[in-house]
Formats: structure tokens, C-alpha cells, sequence
């Protein structure tokens, strides 16, 4: 029925400026928050009434460190904390722990290497068990045991001692800085030591199909394929949830998904969201509440630098100018994404404002060419040196969208002497080799650059990311500047988000300008909910729309 | 009788066997593998999914992963699931129950209304009935079933309102009339189709035993044509029924693989799709073997029936 604007981006706000005062600050009155608001212990409203929630994808793994998708994510949130969250406006909050690590507080070392945790008193595990500081230290040491499966193990690789101080506390050393720890950390859900007995497989664990966390909902029960049920935790140390049942109910199909959200079935429709040409009809709806989400995404035209026509910075430039970036956004996704010219997300503190917009000019991007010596042969396709100006594109086949993308850019280009063809493959191919290992010429991708909240991409552009050239990273642009590089190495190991900001403002002036890849647009989700659902927020810091079922109540 | 079981079970285990190496070889030559679709995920880098490989096993020869996965196959052990970590057999029975819900029901539905129209047609041979059945039967069979199911929960669920739109039961109600009300859309969707094969084999099977001699014998001497319809023609006609009835055994079990997911109904042939999209090879081979291993044994039970029941054919 009616459309929610969201709140829209102000720089100027304290909330968006994590400074290390504001992040102090913040702490404190989320600490009083925590002490003086909310119901006292004992004392909580009773959770009540059922929320059912639609997601197209299954959650199948439970433990949040294995390898997992993002609508895992979804349940780990319900059941777990970590140390502390991050917020939809990129601070920090305090979970677990009495105050967010900072240098100030002393939770942090001056040079990044020396961390001290306090965790709150009288927190307990969903089986009545005591959380400890030995949960911590077992969760951080997991990641690097060399038989755990675990999906991510940047920044906990750097810490070196852990030592447990009292129940309570606990300290570490880390063999250098690494900035992006605390977004790293941000994620990092804290497991119970005591579900892990010796000699337990924690690939195998009983665990893994039956969580046990400190958060505010508790397991209880999955019917495989269908659905998963969460019940409110009573003893939460926080505020709690306020309503009692989570029913996460898996629709594979999307028209179904929509169907069933509006015969209501499903209260909220999340992951994955209403397609694109459901969005006008949707919010029409009676009853319903429709929203369009910013999500971190950015849908790329990715160029691999190794090609011999792509690796001309010329060609790049022109391919861009012959793109009618406007008229994509408008008949192919029905205007729903947000024009960018960057990799970072609009509603990062990083974002750069400052960069050239785009604009569609074919005329130029023929002039561009014809400077750099392409001249159009005898079937109208320029070549130069004997090279034609003829590549690959690729992407996962059987999305239609994307699909009419490529025909529509390929008669662009083909107008400017530009010859694109198309092939298309599986996604399991097209995502395995043939993009790790920069096979591709040029493939339709949509890259989630940032982890967290943290403005860190040296996986994305450092020269030692590289797969194709021996790297371990996801550089498949083989995008290689010395001085982006050594950006990047300054970026990860400096503390202060001021003076990170005007680095990460260079590398995105450096990107714009060489192009490893042609920036579309940031993606919007289309999620959908009851009206009368109150308390559902987004938030492009986490990789899922439903983090904070904790917040949802019925009006 | 003994050499003609050990025969067959012999048999049946050859053939097992190679399926699973065909099976295995496929799977594992597709390009792309379980690992690749974590690619996309941010943050993820080569280093990672090479450790990860390396801890599942994935980065061995293939032979030695077959073989590996032969021998625990034999002690019982069908592996664990790579997405949710359970051993295959358990993901394999929880989704059985929804599956032989679905599929018994409509395979019900389907043997009794197919027979029915297969003999009416067959007894009223070129009659307008017979037409109507023909033509229902090749639009039944040529339209897929999913557009069926979608037709149906645009009509029934949307426009009218009479019921539920997929799923098997409502969260918190479960009672028996809730499962059947989520049953009533699924099944005869999915009986639609069965009952277009069924009737026209039971037409034509029926056509076969009506011009024999013991039925122009039968209305010679004066019976009813009730009893000679009931007692001599459909009980005759039956019996390639039964060959028919073993060959369609695995189909229950396999599930309708896209008709569960149009209804989200959390059955076996949903869970193979699922499989097939993460790449998840224990689970894809599992279901695979559970399959060969039910078509052998619906081949060899179809055998047996025909043979009890046709005290003319003797197996030897």
C-alpha cells in the first residue's frame, strides 16, 4: 500500500561518522541504554503471536563459521552474537561485550596489535550454561584449526596468543594492524565451547544441526526442505524479542514466493526479495508494505586486463561511453538500481562523491578510438596492429535480464565498430575457472566488494591477488598498480577512519579512471512485509535482510 | 525359482555398480564443482577455496575418490551432505515421508481413475467418450505438469481463494485435514498425467483381451456382461498393469521434481534439484543409487507379480 522512502544518507551525521570520539561516545550511551532502558531482568514482556518469514534459498548451515550462503546468515543472527554488531549506519554496538575495543578505551592497542575484550556478566547459553571468555578464545582458535572447514580465515590468521584474563576477559596479540578486523569481528558469531567435546569432528558436530547460542531466538526444529522454527530466548540479556515464533519457510520459486506473500501465507518476503517486474503490481498491494533495500552489490561489466584489445586503456573508456547506462537501469531493471561509478557502496562513510559521472556519448567513444589508432576495417569492425576489436562477454546463462543486457550492449558497440560476442555459461562454470582464473574476456557480474562495513578490496585489486599470475585472491580484473597497491597495504593498517578516508578515496579515483571493470549500478532488493509488521530495517553492512528479527513486532 | 533370485539379485548388482561409476564419472566431470558457487561470496579469495578443497578431499585423483567412496558405500556409510553436513541417508529419509505422501496419493488417484477411463474407452471403442479421453490424454501428456500446477494455484489460490497456494501443511496446525486440504491441488495435478498413461495402456491392454476366445467363450455361454467386463476382461487386462506398475516404483520415490518445487512440497525430488544447484555429490549419488537400487528391485517385484498372478508364466 504505501511506499516507505528510506531515510536518506546524511554525511553529516554523527551516526555516519564513526570517528574514534563518536565511536566512544556512541558506546557509552549504548551501555546506559543497556543498563537503565529496556525491561529489567525478570521483568521482560512476554514474546507473543508468530512471524513467517520467505526466503528462496534453504539455510542449511548452522554453524556460522563452516562454509555457508548468505541466507544462512539469516538464522545465525536469530541465534547468535558476536562480540559486537554493526549497525545499518556502519558503527559499532556493543553484543557481548561491555564496550566496543577502541584505542581510546584501551581495547586496542596504538598500533592496532594489542586487543583487550570485557564481556558482559550473566550472560548465558540457550542450555543454561554461563558464557565465558573461553568461548571466545575456542571461536577465534577454530578459524585456524586445521581441520575445520572454516569459510574465511583473513584477520584471525594474524592472531597469535590468546589469553583468557578471567571469565570475563580476555586479551590477544596480532602479528601486525589489520584495520578491517573489527568489521571481520563484526561478523564473527561466538560459539559454546561446551558443544564441542574432545574429539569431536567441528566439521560434524551435533552442533551443526542443532545450535545453541546467546542470542535472542532459540532452535527449534527444522523440517528439512520446508521449514525452520525459532522460538524467542526468555533469558536474552538484551531487551529480547517480542514476538515468540520464527517460521523461516523455504519457497524455491519466486512467482510461488510472491504468490504466497500475497495470499498471506508468508508475512515477509526476504531473500531474494519480488523480482523486478512484480515491484509496480506489489506496491499496490492492500495490506502489504513494500520497500526497496540498498544492498551492497554492485553489477559490473567486468574486463579482464590480460586481453590484448581490453588491456587499451582507450578501448576501455569508449566502451564505456557507448554504454546508455540510463536506458538500462530504466527498461531493463524497471529503475529500480542506482546508477554508481564505483565499487563502494553509496551509503559508505568511503564513498566517494567526488568521481566523474558517466555519460552516454557514442560519438566520443568513436573519436577516443579513432585517436588511439582503431580504424574500422572492411566489415565495418576496427582493428589496429591486426587486432580487431572483437571480444567474449559472458555470464550466468539463463538470466534473462542480463541476457537482454548483452544483446542491448552489443548492438551499442557494434555501432561503434565494436564487436561483442556472447557466450554464456552454467553458473557452476561460469563462477569456478572461468572467473577465478580470469578466462573470460568481459562477464556480467555482481560483486560484493566490501566485507562489512570495512572499505578494504585488496582481495579485488592488489597485484598479489591475482589467481591467473600465481595470487590467492579474487583480482580477476589482473588489475595491477603499484600504487594502488600500496594503498591498499596503508588502508588495511591504518586504525582511524579519517585518515583512511582520503586513501580509499584514491583508490576509487584510480579505478574510475583506469576502468578494470565498467561500473552499472548499486542493486536494490525488493523486500516486502505486512503492514502491520513493524521494526523490519535494512541494513547494507550485514548480507541479509532479516539480522534483526530481535526488533520485529506486530502493530 | 532359487536360480532364477540369485540370478537376478547378481545381476542387479552389476548393474547397480555401473551405474554408480557412470554416475560418479558425470557428476564429477562437469565442470565447476561444489566450491564454485562460494565464489561470489565477498571476501572469499583462491587461498580459501583451495584450503577448503583440499579438507574435503576434493583435490585427490577421481579413482581414489571413487574407490573411497565405493568402500564406505558398502560398510553402510553413504558420506555426509556437503550442505547441511548430515549423513545422506538421513537427508534421504527425511525427505521420503513428503515424497510417498504425495506420490502415493496421486499414484492412487491415478491407477483407480486410469483404469476406469482406460476400460470405458476400450468397451466403448470410436464412442465420443473414447474421443474425449484420447484427445484429454495426449493434452495431459504434452503440456507439462508444472504449467498445470500453475494454472491451478492461479485458479484456486488466487482468483477463488479455495486453497492453499503449495506447501504441505500450515506452521502450527499439522491436524490430519490440514495435510489433506494441502494435498488435494499436488496430487490430482500430478495424477493428471499419470492418469493420461495409465488409461491408455489399460484401453489398449483391455482391447487386447477383449477379442480373445475365452471372452467370446464367456459371452457364449450366456454371463453377464458385468461379470465378463469385471471377472474375465479387467482381470485379464491387469496384468501388464503390473510390469507397468514395478516400472513406475522409482518414479514414486524420485519425486516429481518440478512439480514440488511449484508447490513447495519438501519431498525427494526437490531435495535432488537442490542437490544438482550446490553441486552437493554425495547427496546427487545417494538419490542416484537409491534410485537404481528401487528400479532393480520394482523390475524384479514387477516379475514376480506377473508371475503369481499369471499362473501361466513360470520364471526360470
Amino acid at each position: 500500500m504505501k511506499k516507505t522512502p528510506l531515510k536518506p544518507f546524511d554525511p553529516k551525521s554523527p551516526m555516519t561518522h564513526p570517528s574514534r570520539r563518536g565511536f566512544l561516545g556512541m558506546t557509552m550511551i549504548a551501555a546506559a541504554g543497556l543498563g537503565l532502558g529496556g525491561f529489567p531482568r525478570g521483568a521482560k514482556a512476554q514474546a507473543s503471536g508468530q512471524v513467517i518469514v520467505g526466503i528462496s534459498q534453504e539455510p542449511t548451515v548452522f554453524n556460522p563459521h563452516l562454509l555457508h550462503i548468505e541466507v544462512d546468515e539469516g538464522i545465525h543472527w536469530a541465534i547468535f552474537d558476536p562480540l559486537f554488531s554493526v549497525e545499518p549506519d556502519g558503527t559499532f554496538a556493543p553484543r557481548l561485550v561491555t564496550e566496543v575495543p577502541t584505542v581510546e578505551n584501551g581495547g586496542v592497542s596504538a598500533d592496532g596489535t594489542e586487543w583487550r575484550i570485557r564481556l558482559k556478566e550473566g550472560v548465558t547459553w540457550h542450555d543454561g550454561t554461563p558464557l565465558t571468555a573461553e568461548d571466545v578464545k575456542f571461536t577465534l582458535e577454530l578459524q585456524k584449526d586445521e581441520n575445520f572447514r572454516a569459510a574465511r580465515r583473513t584477520g584471525h590468521e594474524l592472531i597469535e596468543e590468546i589469553t583468557v584474563v578471567s571469565d570475563t576477559e580476555l586479551t590477544w596479540k596480532m602479528s601486525s594492524a589489520f584495520a578491517p578486523y573489527m568489521a571481520i569481528l563484526s561478523w564473527t558469531f561466538i560459539i559454546p565451547k561446551h558443544a564441542f567435546g574432545e574429539g569431536v569432528d567441528p566439521n560434524e558436530a551435533p552442533f551443526n544441526q542443532s545450535p545453541i547460542g546467546t542470542g535472542p531466538y532459540k532452535w527449534d526444529s527444522r523440517a528439512p526442505g520446508d521449514n525452520i522454527q525459532l522460538v524467542a530466548n526468555p533469558d536474552y540479556y538484551g531487551d529480547g524479542a517480542s514476538i515468540e515464533r520464527v517460521v523461516v519457510k523455504y519457497v524455491p520459486d519466486l512467482t510461488v514466493l510472491y504468490t504466497q506473500f500475497r495470499t498471506g501465507e508468508i508475512d515477509v518476503i526476504a531473500l531474494q526479495g519480488i523480482s523486478p517486474d512484480h515491484y509496480a503490481e506489489a506496491t499496490a498491494l492492500p495490506g502489504k508494505e513494500v520497500v526497496l533495500v540498498p544492498v551492497g552489490t554492485v553489477e559490473t561489466l567486468s574486463l579482464n586486463l590480460a586481453n590484448p584489445v581490453l588491456a587499451d586503456k582507450a578501448v576501455r573508456q569508449a566502451l564505456y561511453l557507448g554504454v546508455d547506462k540510463q536506458t538500462v537501469i530504466d527498461a531493463l531493471y524497471y529503475g529500480l538500481p542506482t546508477a554508481t561509478e564505483t565499487y563502494m557502496p553509496q551509503q559508505s562513510f568511503y564513498y566517494d562523491d567526488t568521481l566523474p559521472t558517466h555519460v552516454y556519448d557514442p560519438e566520443e567513444g568513436k573519436a577516443i578510438l579513432e585517436a588511439a589508432g582503431w580504424v574500422p576495417g572492411s566489415d565495418g569492425i576496427r582493428v589496429k596492429d591486426g587486432q580487431r576489436l572483437s571480444f567474449v562477454c559472458s555470464t550466468t546463462a539463463g538470466n534473462h535480464v542480463r541476457e537482454q543486457l548483452q544483446q542491448f550492449l552489443q548492438q551499442s558497440w557494434l555501432d561503434m565498430g565494436i564487436e561483442m560476442e556472447i557466450a554464456n555459461l552454467p553458473p557452476a562454470v561460469m563462477w569456478s575457472d572461468h572467473w577465478m582464473q580470469s578466462q573470460f574476456d568481459m562477464a556480467v557480474a555482481g560483486i560484493i566488494f566490501l566485507t562489512g562495513p570495512d572499505p578494504d578490496t585488496t582481495d579485488y585489486f592488489h597485484t598479489n591477488a591475482i589467481n591467473a599470475q600465481g595470487g590467492a585472491g579474487q583480482n580477476t580484473f589482473q588489475f595491477s598498480d603499484p600504487r594502488v597497491d600500496e594503498l591498499l597495504i596503508e588502508g588495511a593498517t591504518t586504525v582511524s577512519p579519517e585518515a583512511r578516508k582520503p586513501i580509499y578515496a584514491e583508490i576509487q579515483q584510480t579505478i574510475r579512471e583506469e576502468l578494470p571493470f565498467l561500473p552499472l549500478f548499486q542493486r536494490n532488493e525488493v523486500r516486502g512485509h505486512a503492514e502491520a509488521l513493524q521494526g523490519y530495517e535494512p541494513n547494507i553492512n550485514v548480507r541479509i535482510t532479516f539480522w534483526n528479527m530481535q526488533d520485529w513486532s506486530w502493530a | 525359482m532359487l536360480r532364477f533370485l540369485v540370478n537376478r539379485i547378481l545381476q542387479g548388482c552389476v548393474l547397480i555398480l555401473i551405474v554408480s561409476m557412470i554416475g560418479f564419472a558425470v557428476i564429477n566431470l562437469a565442470p565447476g564443482g561444489p566450491l564454485s558457487q562460494y565464489a561470489m561470496t565477498p571476501g572469499m579469495s583462491q587461498a580459501d577455496l583451495d584450503r577448503i578443497a583440499h579438507q574435503m578431499g576434493l583435490d585427490r585423483p577421481l579413482p581414489v575418490q571413487y574407490l573411497d567412496w565405493l568402500g564406505n558405500m558398502l560398510t553402510g556409510d553413504w558420506g555426509r551432505s556437503y550442505r547441511d553436513q548430515s549423513p545422506v541417508l538421513d537427508v534421504v529419509w527425511r525427505h521420503l515421508g513428503a515424497t510417498l505422501l504425495l506420490m502415493g496419493t496421486s499414484t492412487a488417484i491415478a491407477i483407480a481413475l486410469g483404469t476406469m477411463v482406460g476400460v470405458l474407452g476400450a468397451l466403448k471403442r470410436y464412442s465420443i467418450f473414447d474421443y474425449m479421453a484420447t484427445v484429454g490424454a495426449m493434452i495431459a501428456l504434452s503440456i507439462p505438469t508444472f504449467w498445470f500446477g500453475l494454472v491451478a494455484i492461479f485458479i484456486f489460490s488466487l482468483e477463488l481463494g479455495w486453497l492453499p497456494a503449495g506447501s504441505m501443511y500450515t506452521v502450527g496446525d499439522q491436524s490430519l485435514g490440514d495435510y489433506l486440504i494441502h494435498l488435494i491441488m499436488p496430487s490430482l495435478v500430478l495424477a493428471l498425467v499419470n492418469v493420461a498413461i495409465w488409461s491408455r495402456y489399460m484401453r489398449t491392454a483391455t482391447l487386447d483381451v477383449m477379442h480373445q476366445d475365452f471372452v467370446r467363450t464367456a459371452r457364449a455361454k450366456g454371463l453377464p456382461r458385468w461379470r465378463i467386463v469385471s471377472a474375465h476382461i479387467v482381470r485379464n487386462a491387469l496384468i501388464p498393469m503390473i510390469t507397468l506398475a514395478g516400472l513406475q516404483l522409482p518414479t514414486i520415490i524420485g519425486g516429481a521434481l518440478v512439480t514440488e518445487t511449484v508447490f513447495t512440497w519438501p519431498g525427494l525430488g526437490r531435495l535432488f534439484i537442490d542437490s544438482l544447484g550446490y553441486n552437493d555429490y554425495p547427496v546427487i549419488m545417494g538419490l542416484l543409487m537409491f534410485s537404481a537400487i528401487l528400479t532393480v528391485i520394482g523390475n524384479f517385484l514387477a516379475d514376480i507379480g506377473v508371475a503369481f498372478a499369471d499362473p501361466r508364466i513360470r520364471l526360470g
